[in-house]
This record gives structure tokens, C-alpha cells and sequence, in this order.
């Protein structure tokens, strides 16, 4: 380093002229430019900006000039610094970005491997069919009631008008409990929740029952020991067989589609009278495949509508067996299978996959049927 | 009842197709399950041949006849035709398939070499003609019938449409061809005119013997007895072919002329007969009932033992029929019987059940006893079977003994307007008369009052109710309106039906798939499952009538089932089987004294009731899960995880926190589980009451080796029915703290058998109500620790309510935390 020019000796180390701080300028300017990354920036730095560099070098040389040329060249190498260490900072935050970008592009994976750690489930669509089913009923101010599956032989047949000598009392359907005078049995249908709802509420009653039945058939492709059904019934002042009817075609419509409407057609249950089936609209060809062979449908068999459930008027000996005053009230009930409507909605051809337990029939549904 | 559209058409005059009919009768409440038609798909001649001559070929393995047979003169006369049956002779009449005749099911007939011999045609065959199964041998129409060359097919009744109708039991009436004319004629409108306003053309009793005397012991099961005899009835005659076609037709095999005549009219007219040989009995024929024990033995070879409150046909030496089911064997009409005494009688619907029932016996007689027989018809009917066995069979009448116990009409009075009111719909009252006019009551309409006196033929109607859908179902159902009732509002679902919903679909979510299993076990599943011999788990009812002896018991325990569903899911290749379900089990036996015997008349009494839920078994809902196979599955992430004894807890868990309750977990022994990784679970409900719900675990190698589980399988099982009582209806809100909070961790050393939860329970207790939260962090044991110890790594949180925590505070909190944790567990700070 040089002493203190105080003699005015002019011993020029490096020029400060405008041209050659300019031309400093305007190398560092390039190399800043021209730095590709991070810690190429970082030599040009040294090179242009540190303490070896030509312009601190040059700044150096600031005090040997006479006073009156200090003011001026100290300007302008100041200037020159700033116009640097401008460019550096933005260089380097644009080469930060870009080494910020190429480090994500590292992490690249092939985002279409299976994710699969853990196992789906679901619920059994018999379930969640059943669920759906109620809630019809739920939204028009029904309740749903229960009963036990283990019941009284006097809850699922003599309340429910079926006398003692009645063929579905006979050994063949009914899973009698201990022996067959006992007095109990696995329930044989939903109905004998209707008389439990009876006895336990005053009317109106509206309620809902889905569950669990019982029957002594094999379990082939269509018949199963162990089934499920739903059971609606209705007690009140003035209920008609107009009431039922507007009820089943809102359950139709909620379930099936808008427009689908039943068909009730005369038959026997004693628990009704009068008593009626209930036949479905067919959903998928709305009879559009009746005598037409060209255009034939699977779900109805070309028949246009579907054997659904059985309805009818609550019957009075049922209404007296319960102590409700049939000349007040009237009633309605319905029922209908849980398996055989998710057969024909949801296209199950073998009543088996219902019923074995293999997960692989409940994890296609997930948790609605 | 199946039966041909013709004979209705000559009962009703409707010539309608068969399909038409079957659509009305639909409407009207008539269960037409199909309609077919005989000898469908059969194209070409069928003629009447007359057998001319029949050589007998005998050097082949089975006897065939080479026949000469003459089908007509425009038939080509006289061919020879190769035939394989021998039920035939010279001079019958026998039906001739010509070649090119095609038959049913696609067989074409050609004239063809077979047997050395050119076989012109073919001699047909029930089944050939498609008439029905019958194959032991060629139909042979009654001699002298027909002349040869004339078409065949409406003489065996080919071409007639078949209805099959599924009578329901309350339509005992349309078991007969009557019943369902008089349907039909209502159906078409036509005005119906009854078979029975005909009288049968009889003679005069003849004076040569008196007829059989009979007697009814029991007026009250048996209302009408009567007994005809005939006498010097031809044995061998012929039934008519339109009598044998009709049988055929309603699903009725021709037996011999007497047989067939008694099951025609009981076609036609609904009325069951019994033909008696006149020959076997002895003294009077009665209906009453048998000695006790008695030994009788039935028309199908069975040998039964007889109750004295059977209703029996007996005569003086004893039993000889099971009324109104089916007859003896010892007084049946033979091929030879030419003395015959005929049985029309009335009898009580339930009686002929009960026998029908005890002695496991349907008959075509039953089944129409039991849904009730017109009770005025069986004089009738005998003189119309009668008419018909002098005319095909010839014979006299000797005369007709009767008993009848007086007969009592029912008359129902209804408003004019109740068919309108329980319809929903506008019914006017001179079409509810009409109505019920035409089904045969008898009304009497007064000051909006109908007086219905209903018909004999149909017993079913008793009450207000059924005359309502007599009027209604003939108006047609279709026509009435739709309209939605409107109910009170509703509550929606119980807090107990919103929590089983919600638990089934926290399992879901939780990767389980719901499966719904048969509740039956056996004994040797109990074995499988290792529930030892005085296990309350068997304390299960019992099925009197199991699908299958080896599984007579209604389950106790949902996993009792859920394991075999687990095994069978494995066993079809889900290595991985994560399964759960939720139902009802049923615990304790039912006695056979403890359920009351109550009418149906009126509403059960209190007491009544409550005996009667006392005496049903208790049927909590369960859920139960099984964990076989990998938690989770290997991926390019690493290697597979398999279901451990903590993941049945933690699913656990998940029910009892979708149900608002905090889980308690403690140790416990099950035979089904590994002895030591068994949990027992229990909730505490807001009244600080502990309940047990359940037990979690690694199942049993044992068990998992007899049902071929994966290795380390794990169970769970929980009584939701007590989850769900114990669960808070209104959940409350935390109080929490936002002051700084301050850590510290302990590690303490305690005895191996000392469990997490106790030391935990003791650190809470002494670190006082500075604790905000406790966890446990590591567990360690080995060299380190030492023999027979364990370490316990607990991280701390520390909280005050109002100000941040001075480091004394904290360390004093610490420090009883600790001092607590010695106490109580002999818990030593890991140095
Ligand atoms: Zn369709």
C-alpha cells in the first residue's frame, strides 16, 4: 500500500479516470451476468467486489489524489460500487430462486404409484340400504322401532291375527326356540314390532321398523335363513288406503327415481284387511319392455314392474289386540324385503354373496348401498 | 288350482284367452302365477289310429311291437309303426304322430328303417304330446270313442291354455272351478249362472238293500256327514277322455273310474268325496274318534298311532280314515270293487289342519278343509259324482244317509259408507250392494245399513273388514287415489339408533368391512373357540328345529361367529381380513312354563306383559371385529405391518369415542385370547358408575390354529347396548388454558408386571391439577433396566389456568408427581 501522498507526489498505482472505472463497471456487470449459480456468484464477488478487486484497489488509490480530484473520483468509484453491489444482490436472489426451484425438481416422484397403505372397509349394503330406507320415513315424521329377534310366539303370530292352527305357524317356516310349545321363536317378519310400537305408544303412530328374520329355508340362490326386512305402519284418525298408496309411491320415488310410482294388487296377509302386494314400477325400462322382445329388460323380465312387498289396511282384530279402538282408528302397514330390493336395485344376482361374509361383496359399496 | 280356460269358458260362457283371464283375476285378487299351454310348440297331424295288428319282435334286448295301425283312409289308411311300449292290444285306440309331424321340444317325426322294419309314424306317449310326465306307456283313448283318421288334438287337449293360480288361504273357494267361474264371470261382468242349480239327473232309489248307515260321534268338527252307496258299478270302466284331460290338466293323475269321478267333482265344485269299497265295511260309518294308540294305517302305507282327539271315519271294527286328510288303506276302493259307498262331508277347518299339521300330511282334501268348504254343498256334490259313476260305470243307486247339526248363517252389518271411508275414495252405495250381491251375499240395504248375509262357499269372511275388500278389490285397486298422509313431526332417530349408525361407520372408515353372519353355533364350534365347559357363554337358547343339528344354539358372543366368517374369507384368499359385525346376541335360555298363554281378543294386561318380556332372553347389540393378516400392506413404501393385539384396543377405542366415552383399558384373561394380551374394556359413565363392555386382544394361538387365522390374529368385542346407555347425551365443552405451557419428561423404572395405565393413574394423581395432558412416549426393557423391570418414558404438560408457571412450580408439580408414582407402583427414576 502507499504512504500518504503528502508531498504531492504523483506515483499513479491505478487509474481512476471515468473510462477505466467504467470499464470496471462494465466487467463486473458481465461477470455477474454470466454467473450460472450460487457459488460461481460468489468468486465473481471476490473478483469484482472484494478486497482485491480492481475497483477497491482503485480505492485505495483514493487518498493519494490531490484534494481537489478527491471529491470527484470518490464519487464515482462510489458509484461504481453501488452499481455492483446492486447487480450482485439481484443476481443472487434470482440464483437463489432458480437453485430453490432446481432442488424441488429433485424431489420429482412418479405420483401415480399406488397409495394404498392402509385398508378401505365399509358397511354391509344390506345395512346402509336399510339406513336409506328409513330415512324416507324419518323425513315424513316417522320414528324407527325395534323388537327383539327372540320373540314371543304371541307377538309374531296371535296379535298379528294369525291363529293358532294358520299354516305359517307350522314347523316348515318357523324357527321355533327350546320347543315348539315354548311360546317363542325367531321372529318370522318385521310385523311383530308393529304390535310392540302399539302397545308401547298411543296413536298417531307412524314408525318405521327394518330388521332381522327368520325363516327355515335352505340358503340357495334366492332364499336365505337369515334375511332382513322393513315394515312401515301408520295408526290414526281417518287413515285410507289412498293414505297407503301415496305413502308407497313416496318411497318409490325417493328410492327409485322420480315418477316411479307401485301397483298394489288384492292378496291375503292376516295381519291386513283388506290386503294387498305391492309391485314396483320397473325403474330401468319403466314398462318400456313389455311385448317388446327387441328392447327386453333384465330387471322386470319384460313384465314392467317388479313383486316389491305386501300392504294393507291394519286389520281391527290386530287394532283390538293391542287395545287401540278400531272404530277411532285405522291403520296402514307394509313391508317389504331388504335382500330383494337390493337385488333388483343394485343388480346382486346370488342371494349367497349376501350372506357368506366375504369382504370383498361390502368393500365395493363402501358406505352406501 | 291349475285349470284349463275352456272348462271355465263352459262355466261361464266368457271365451276369453287364457292370458286375458289371467289378468283380471290378478286384478281381482287371484294369485295367476303363470299360464300355459298343452302340448305348446306342437306342429302337424295327430290322428286317432286304430290298432289293427300287433307283431311282437323278440330278438332284441327289449320286446318291440311292430304295429299295424289305420289312421284313416285320407291318412294313407293303413301303416306299419314301430313301437316300444306293451300297454296296448289289438282293437284300442291309440294317437298317431305322422311324419313330419313335429312334436314337443323339436322332435320331428320321419318314416324311418328301425328294427329291420319301416316305421310310418309314431304312437305317442303323454310326455311325447307334451300332456303331462306320465311315460309308463302310450295314451290309449277309451274304446269306441273316436274313428281312426280323426285329429287327435282337441281329443286329448292339446291347444287348451292352463291358468295356474297360487291360492292364498283366505280363497278356499277358488280351489274349485266353480269358485273361480264365478271370479271370472264378476271379472267380465256376465251374469254367472252357479253349477249347482243344476240337479243332477239321479234315479230313484232302488228298493233292493238299504244304503250304508253313517253318524256323525262330533257335530262340532264334523256339521254334515253324508253317505252314498251304489252297488254293481262296473270296476273296468273307462274314464272319459275329457275327464282324464281335466284331471291331467289341474295336476291330477287318472287312477280308475270311481277315484276320478270323486276328484273331478272335487274340482269342479270344491268338495272333497271319499269313495269306500261297500265290501270292506262293517256296521255303521261315523265320524268321531279313534282309541288311544290306536294303529291305522294310511292310504300311503304309513303306519300311524292315533290320539283320541283325532277326527277319524270310522266303522265298527275301527278307524278307516283320517277325516278330510286322507283315507285307510284297509277299506279302500280296488280295481275290482263293484260295491261302493261315497263319503261328502263337512269338516272344521281347524281340526283338519291340526291333522294335516300333526301328521305332516297334505292332500288335496286337506288343503281345501282347511281354508274352509262350502258347508252346504257335500249333498250335492255326492249326487253329482253319483250322476256320473251310473253314467260311466253304471251300477245302481241304493240311496243317500245323512247327519247334520244345524246350520248357522253369518250376517255382518256395516255402514253403506265404510268401503268409501277405509278406500279413500268415493264408493256409491248401490255399487257396494252390487258388489257384495255378486260375490253371493245376500243384502239388505236400510237407512245407510247393509245387513250382508254371506254366502256358504265362503267362510272367510267374518268380519266388517273383509266385505270392505270384497267391494274394494272389485273396483280395482288401481283405481284408488295416491295421497301422502301428513304424520305429527317427527323426533327423528334415538341417540341410541344415531350411535349404532355412527360406530358401524367409524369401523368403516377405520378400514373394516361390515359382514352380516347366521347366529347358529353347535357345540363343536364352542370347542374351536375354546369357551370351556361351565363358560356363562353357553348359556345360549335353543333352536328346537335347527337348519342343522351340529348348530342348534342362537349365538352368545357375535365373535362365535365372526371367526368361522373370517376363516371362510381367508380361506378364499383375503390373506388380509379385516372384518366386523354388529347384531344382536341372545343370552340365557327360555324355559318352556315362562312365557303366559294370552288371547288376541284384548290388549295384554300389565302383568301379562312384563312376564312375557321377562321370560325372553336378554339380546344385547354387539359389535365384534377381527384383525387377520397386515394393518398395513407392503408397498414401495417398506415392508408390511401386521395387525397386533393394539390395534383391536385402539378400535376399541374408536367406538367408545364416536360414542363420547373415554376407554378404560385393563388386563384380563379370556380362554379366547392369548393369556397375556387380553384387555377387558370399560367406560365410565357420567355419573362416575364403571361398566365392563368388552374384551380386546390377540386371539388365542390355539384358536387361531383350529380356524387357520393369520398368525397373531386379534378380536374385539363390545356390548354397545351398554356403551350406548352410558354415553352423554350432551357432550361438555373443555376448559383450557392459553398461558405458556411447561414439558417435562420422566422416566421411571417399574416391575414388568406393573401396568402402563396404574402408573399413569398414579402420576395424574400426584401431579395435581397443574397437569394438563400425560402420554407415554417409550417403553423400554433390557440390560440397562435390569431383570424383571421396565421403563416407562412419560412426557408432562404442565399448565396453570391464570399465569405462566414459575420453574418451582413446575418442578414441585414433578416432583409429587413422582413421589406418587413410588408409592403406589414402586416406580424408581431411571438413573
Ligand atoms: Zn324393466
Amino acid at each position: 500500500m502507499s504512504a500518504p501522498n503528502k508531498e504531492f507526489d504523483p506515483k499513479q498505482v491505478s487509474d481512476l479516470s471515468e473510462d477505466s472505472v467504467n470499464r470496471m463497471v462494465a466487467a463486473a456487470l458481465t461477470a455477474i451476468g454470466a454467473a450460472g449459480d450460487l457459488s460461481e456468484l460468489k468468486e465473481v464477488r471476490l473478483a469484482h467486489f472484494g478486497d482485491r478487486s480492481p475497483l477497491a484497489l482503485a480505492n485505495r488509490e483514493i487518498g493519494a489524489l490531490p484534494p481537489a480530484a478527491k471529491a470527484e473520483v470518490g464519487k464515482r468509484v462510489g458509484h461504481a460500487k453501488a452499481q455492483i453491489k446492486d447487480s450482485l444482490t439481484s443476481r443472487e436472489e434470482e440464483l437463489e430462486l432458480l437453485r430453490d426451484q432446481q432442488a424441488l425438481l429433485q424431489e420429482v416422484v412418479d405420483i401415480t404409484v399406488p397409495t394404498d397403505r392402509e385398508w378401505t372397509g365399509g358397511r354391509h349394503p344390506l345395512t346402509t340400504l336399510m339406513d336409506a330406507m328409513a330415512d324416507v320415513f324419518i323425513a315424513m315424521g316417522y320414528s324407527v322401532a325395534e323388537g327383539p329377534e327372540l320373540e314371543a310366539e304371541w307377538v309374531n303370530f296371535d296379535a298379528l291375527n294369525v291363529p293358532a292352527d294358520h299354516p305359517a305357524r307350522t314347523m316348515q317356516d318357523t324357527f321355533y326356540v327350546t320347543s315348539s310349545d315354548s311360546g317363542a321363536v325367531l321372529r318370522t317378519q318385521t310385523s311383530p314390532i308393529q304390535i310392540r310400537a302399539m302397545l308401547e305408544r298411543d296413536p298417531p303412530i307412524y314408525v318405521v321398523a327394518p330388521g332381522r328374520v327368520y325363516r327355515t329355508d335352505e340358503l340357495d340362490a334366492t332364499h336365505t335363513p337369515v334375511f332382513h326386512q322393513i315394515e312401515g305402519l301408520a295408526v290414526d284418525r281417518g287413515l285410507t288406503m289412498a293414505h297407503l298408496k301415496g305413502t308407497l309411491d313416496h318411497l318409490a320415488e325417493q328410492m327409485f327415481g322420480a315418477g316411479i310410482v307401485t301397483r298394489l294388487r288384492p292378496s291375503y296377509f292376516p295381519f291386513t284387511e283388506p290386503s294387498a302386494e305391492v309391485d314396483l314400477q320397473c325403474f330401468v325400462c319403466r314398462g318400456s319392455s313389455i311385448g317388446n322382445p327387441d328392447a327386453s329388460c333384465r330387471t322386470c323380465g319384460s313384465e314392467g314392474w317388479i313383486e316389491w312387498g305386501g300392504c294393507g289396511m291394519v286389520n281391527p282384530r290386530v287394532l283390538r289386540a293391542v287395545g287401540i279402538d278400531p272404530h277411532a282408528y285405522t291403520g296402514f302397514a307394509f313391508g317389504m324385503g331388504i335382500e330383494r330390493t337390493l337385488m333388483f336395485r343394485n343388480g346382486v344376482t346370488d342371494m349367497r354373496d349376501m350372506v357368506e361374509g366375504d369382504l370383498r361383496f361390502t368393500r365395493a359399496f363402501g358406505v352406501e348401498a | 288350482m291349475r285349470i284349463a280356460a275352456s272348462w271355465i269358458t263352459e262355466l261361464t260362457g266368457v271365451l276369453a284367452p287364457g292370458r286375458d283371464m289371467a289378468e283380471r283375476l290378478i286384478a281381482a285378487g287371484l294369485e295367476v302365477e303363470g299360464v300355459v299351454v298343452v302340448g305348446e310348440g306342437l306342429m302337424g297331424d295327430l290322428v286317432v289310429g286304430h290298432v289293427e295288428d300287433i307283431e311282437e319282435l323278440r330278438e332284441f334286448k327289449k320286446p318291440i311291437r311292430y304295429c299295424l295301425v289305420d289312421v284313416g283312409a285320407e291318412h294313407g289308411g293303413i301303416r306299419g309303426i314301430i313301437c316300444g311300449a306293451q300297454n296296448f292290444v289289438i282293437g284300442d285306440l291309440v294317437v298317431v304322430a305322422l311324419p313330419g309331424t313335429v312334436l314337443p321340444g323339436g322332435f320331428e317325426i320321419s318314416a324311418r328303417e328301425t328294427y329291420g322294419k319301416l316305421s310310418n309314424g309314431m304312437i305317442c306317449s303323454e310326455r311325447e304330446m307334451g300332456l303331462g310326465e306320465d311315460h309308463d306307456g302310450i295314451l290309449v283313448l277309451p274304446k269306441a270313442t273316436a274313428e281312426a283318421g280323426t285329429d287327435a288334438k282337441p281329443i286329448v287337449g292339446i291347444g287348451d291354455q292352463i291358468l295356474e293360480i297360487a291360492v292364498t288361504p283366505d280363497r278356499g273357494y277358488a280351489l274349485s272351478a266353480r269358485g273361480i267361474a264365478r271370479e271370472v264371470a264378476i271379472a267380465y261382468s256376465v251374469p254367472f249362472s252357479d253349477p249347482i242349480d243344476r240337479t243332477p239327473v239321479l234315479p230313484a232309489p232302488t228298493q233292493t238293500r238299504k244304503p250304508a248307515a253313517c253318524a256323525s260321534d262330533d257335530l262340532e268338527s264334523c256339521d254334515l256327514f253324508t253317505l252314498s252307496t251304489v252297488v254293481n258299478f262296473d270296476p273296468h270302466a273307462f274314464t272319459p277322455q275329457w275327464m282324464k284331460n281335466r284331471l291331467r290338466e289341474c295336476g291330477m293323475r287318472s287312477v280308475s273310474l270311481a277315484v276320478d269321478i270323486t276328484n273331478y267333482v272335487m274340482l269342479e265344485l270344491g268338495q272333497p268325496l271319499h269313495a269306500f269299497d261297500l265290501d270292506k265295511l262293517q256296521g255303521m260309518v261315523r265320524a268321531g274318534h279313534p282309541r288311544e294308540g290306536e294303529i291305522f294305517e294310511t292310504l300311503d302305507h304309513v303306519e300311524r298311532t292315533l290320539s283320541e282327539s283325532d277326527l277319524v271315519i270310522l266303522d265298527d271294527r275301527g278307524t278307516i280314515g283320517l277325516a278330510g286328510v286322507m283315507g285307510g288303506l284297509d277299506a279302500e276302493i280296488s280295481d275290482s270293487s263293484t260295491n261302493i259307498a261315497l263319503e261328502a262331508a263337512h269338516f272344521d277347518a281347524t281340526a283338519i289342519a291340526r291333522s294335516s299339521r300333526k301328521y305332516k300330511l297334505s292332500s288335496e282334501a286337506s288343503r281345501r278343509f282347511e281354508r274352509g268348504v262350502d258347508r252346504t254343498i257335500a249333498p250335492y256334490a255326492a249326487a253329482r259324482a253319483l250322476e256320473l259313476m251310473l253314467e260311466c260305470g253304471g251300477g245302481e243307486y241304493v240311496g243317500m244317509n245323512a247327519v247334520e247339526a244345524p246350520m248357522q248363517v253369518t250376517v255382518i252389518t256395516i255402514s253403506d259408507q265404510l268401503p268409501s271411508r277405509i278406500a279413500g275414495m268415493e264408493i256409491p252405495a248401490q255399487q257396494v250392494v252390487d258388489l257384495l250381491t255378486a260375490v253371493g251375499c245376500r243384502v239388505i240395504h236400510e237407512d245407510g245399513q247393509l245387513e250382508v248375509a254371506v254366502p256358504s262357499w265362503r267362510p272367510d269372511i267374518t268380519d266388517q273388514a273383509d266385505l270392505v275388500e270384497e267391494v274394494v278389490r272389485l273396483i280395482g285397486y288401481s283405481n284408488l287415489p295416491s295421497t301422502l298422509p301428513v304424520a305429527p313431526a317427527g323426533r327423528g332417530l334415538t341417540h341410541a339408533q344415531k350411535l349404532r349408525r355412527r360406530v358401524g361407520t367409524a369401523l368403516a372408515h377405520a378400514g373394516l368391512s361390515e359382514v352380516l353372519s347366521y347366529p347358529f353355533v353347535g357345540p363343536l364350534d364352542l370347542t374351536a373357540l375354546r369357551i370351556p365347559a361351565h363358560d356363562s357363554r353357553r348359556d345360549m337358547p335353543t333352536l328346537a328345529n335347527p337348519l342343522s343339528d351340529e348348530q342348534p344354539w342362537l349365538r352368545s358372543s357375535i365373535l362365535f361367529t365372526l371367526i368361522p366368517a373370517a376363516r371362510r374369507n381367508i380361506g378364499r384368499g383375503h390373506v388380509t381380513t379385516p372384518i366386523f359385525e354388529a347384531g344382536s346376541v341372545f343370552h340365557g335360555a327360555v324355559s318352556t312354563e315362562s312365557i303366559p298363554v294370552m288371547t288376541a281378543e284384548h290388549r295384554p294386561t300389565q302383568a301379562q306383559w312384563e312376564a312375557l318380556e321377562r321370560a325372553l332372553p336378554n339380546q344385547p347389540f354387539h359389535i365384534g371385529a377381527v384383525l387377520s393378516g397386515d394393518a398395513q400392506q407392503a408397498g414401495w413404501w417398506g415392508p408390511a405391518r401386521s395387525f397386533d393385539w393394539s390395534d383391536s384396543v385402539q378400535l376399541a377405542r374408536t367406538i367408545t369415542q364416536a360414542c363420547g366415552l373415554e376407554l378404560v383399558v385393563s388386563r384380563a384373561s379370556d380362554p379366547m385370547f392369548h393369556p397375556g394380551r387380553c384387555a377387558q374394556l370399560q367406560v365410565t359413565d357420567s355419573d362416575g358408575k364403571m361398566h365392563m363392555i368388552g374384551v380386546a386382544g390377540e386371539l388365542h394361538p390355539a384358536l387361531i390354529d383350529s380356524f387357520g387365522l393369520s398368525a397373531r390374529s386379534c378380536a374385539m368385542e363390545i356390548d354397545l347396548s351398554t356403551v350406548i346407555a352410558a354415553a352423554p347425551l350432551v357432550r361438555s365443552a373443555p376448559i383450557f388454558s392459553t398461558q405458556p405451557v411447561a414439558k417435562e419428561d420422566l422416566a421411571l423404572v417399574v416391575d414388568i408386571n406393573v401396568d402402563a395405565v396404574s402408573v399413569e393413574r398414579a402420576l395424574r394423581e400426584g401431579a395435581g391439577d397443574l397437569l394438563e395432558s400425560i402420554r407415554l412416549f417409550d417403553v423400554y426393557s433390557g440390560p440397562q433396566i435390569g431383570e424383571g423391570k421396565k421403563s416407562l418414558a412419560f412426557a408432562l404438560r404442565f399448565r396453570s389456568p391464570d399465569h405462566t408457571l414459575s420453574a418451582d412450580e413446575t418442578t414441585k408439580a414433578r416432583e409429587s408427581a413422582l413421589a406418587r408414582a413410588v408409592i403406589q407402583c414402586g416406580a424408581a427414576l431411571r438413573a
